[in-house]
């Protein structure tokens, strides 16, 4: 077997660094991980990733990959044991659209929730509440969005995790509750008790520390 | 090679889009450099059929590109799928480095350019300043790839003669892009500073199967100037 260097540069609190924590778990690959100050961008991240300057970024055998959907692909296309999209193309175009979605529509508008107020939060929270039932409908009765083990649209979806901290953090009712979205509710819970995402997730008291940090001002203030 | 005709391989195909659409051509531009059959059918934007409407609740728009009967929606998506079902003609590369090098420039082309250039068509004033400076700065490093990766035995971003995911991810820009210039009353594209670009926009162009789906640029111009007063007119209302 040849030498394998990989080398993760990611930061304690995001959650598409995260991510790729867990797709190189599920696959069992060794990696040396750099914990990046964003307030003071390292050489090395700044030469592996100069267009966007940002984390995670994979470094494998001195090659760098980067965007956390981008790096998780290439780490299934590398490693192919252990199978992180499905093998169908059909289900694979099914598991991108949706990791699309989570990424292009429902990180935005939970971001939106934790910074907005009144009447406007109120909308933010019905249109995260449609996508989360459109997420239940991708999800129906199997265990995981990848079936029996974690998949592709699992990792994507680990920033639910993320809106459900920030919520506690901030005292708000949680959106994804058991009596509106019983499916997707399973699933989370099925999730956090999963032994690798367990391994994937920030320290749940520094990141309620760090949600009230971020956003508690915005309540503050008013 | 595996047996049964090319036809009983390729299914039922059907592509439901508007001819104005950049993200439409972009999946024709897929299927026809496989030379896939397809039906097209043209949507009416404002009187949406049932067919589109199941077959993408989610975004209820176009491209949606329909096989045997499954749906799928979102261009980029739709051109990875046909990618991996016609093996011929690759339009990613084959090594893991490279497509991830490639999805890398996608994402970024469709965060900083066409995004940009979408969000600077629907504004005005400050608002819309600030989108064209981002998209100057995107413009920069696209310019700085193409330096890179082409020239004059390289003349696609897919490597030699052949056009790419890339290119076809980029591609809007060799006919859309000035007309939202026009339209939007702002300028990005300079020869001057973007030569290797330029370059590719007019190779991109010329390409046999590509040339045919360009719109004409007075059309284009007069859809997209109600796309935008639309957009203004809602905005100045609130």
């Amino acid at each position: 077997m040849a030498e394998e260097e990989v080398k993760l540069f990611g930061t304690w609190a995001s959650p598409v660094s995260r991510r790729i924590e867990v797709a190189l778990k599920l696959k069992g690959v060794q990696y040396e991980y750099i914990e990046e100050d964003l307030t003071n961008k390292s050489p090395a991240l700044l030469n592996y990733n100069p267009v966007n300057k940002q984390i995670p970024v994979l470094v494998h055998n001195g090659k760098p990959v980067a965007e956390s959907l981008v790096i998780i692909e290439y780490i299934d296309e590398t490693w192919k044991h252990n199978p992180i999209l499905p093998a169908d193309p059909y289900e694979r175009a099914m598991a991108r659209f949706w990791a699309k979605y989570i990424d292009e529509k429902f990180w935005p508008a939970a971001m939106k929730i934790v910074v907005a107020k009144g009447e406007e939060q109120k909308g933010e929270i019905d249109e995260i509440q449609q996508q989360m039932k459109n997420l239940e409908g991708e999800l129906k009765e199997k265990k995981f969005f990848g079936g029996e083990s974690l998949g592709f649209l699992d990792i994507a979806a680990n920033i639910i995790i993320w809106l459900v901290v920030a919520q506690e953090a901030l005292g708000m009712d949680q959106i994804l509750n058991e009596e509106k979205l019983p499916v997707l509710y399973g699933w989370l819970q099925r999730l956090l008790d999963d032994a690798v995402i367990k391994e994937c997730v920030p320290p749940k008291d520094r990141h309620l520390d760090l949600c009230k940090v971020k956003f508690g001002s915005s309540i503050a203030s008013k | 090679m595996a047996s049964g005709s090319v036809a009983d391989q390729e299914g039922q195909v059907m592509l439901l889009g508007f001819w104005f659409s950049p993200f439409v051509r972009r999946v024709e531009w897929a299927l026809k450099f496989k030379g896939i059959d397809y039906d097209y059918v043209e949507e009416d934007l404002t009187n949406k059929s049932t067919l589109l409407l199941t077959s993408n609740p989610i975004h209820k728009t176009v491209p949606v590109l329909i096989h045997n009967g499954n749906p799928i929606a979102e261009s980029l998506v739709i051109i990875e799928y046909i990618d991996e079902m016609w093996k011929r003609n690759p339009i990613l590369p084959q090594d893991p480095y490279e497509r991830a090098k490639a999805r890398f420039w996608a994402n970024f082309i469709e965060q900083k350019v066409t995004e940009s250039t979408r969000e600077a068509l629907l504004s005005q004033g400050e608002q819309q300043e600030k989108k064209v400076k981002e998209l100057k700065e995107a413009m920069e490093v696209v310019e700085g790839e193409a330096k890179a990766k082409l020239n004059d035995k390289t003349l696609f971003f897919g490597g030699g003669n052949g056009v790419g995911y890339v290119d076809i991810v980029l591609g809007w820009t060799c006919n859309w892009m000035e007309t939202i210039e026009e339209v939007g009353g702002f300028k990005v594209l300079d020869p001057e500073s973007q030569p290797q670009f330029h370059k590719w926009m007019a190779n991109f162009r010329e390409v046999p199967f590509i040339k045919p789906t360009l719109a004409p640029k007075e059309k284009l111009v007069e859809y997209f100037r109600m796309v935008r007063q639309a957009r203004l007119g809602l905005v100045a209302n609130k």
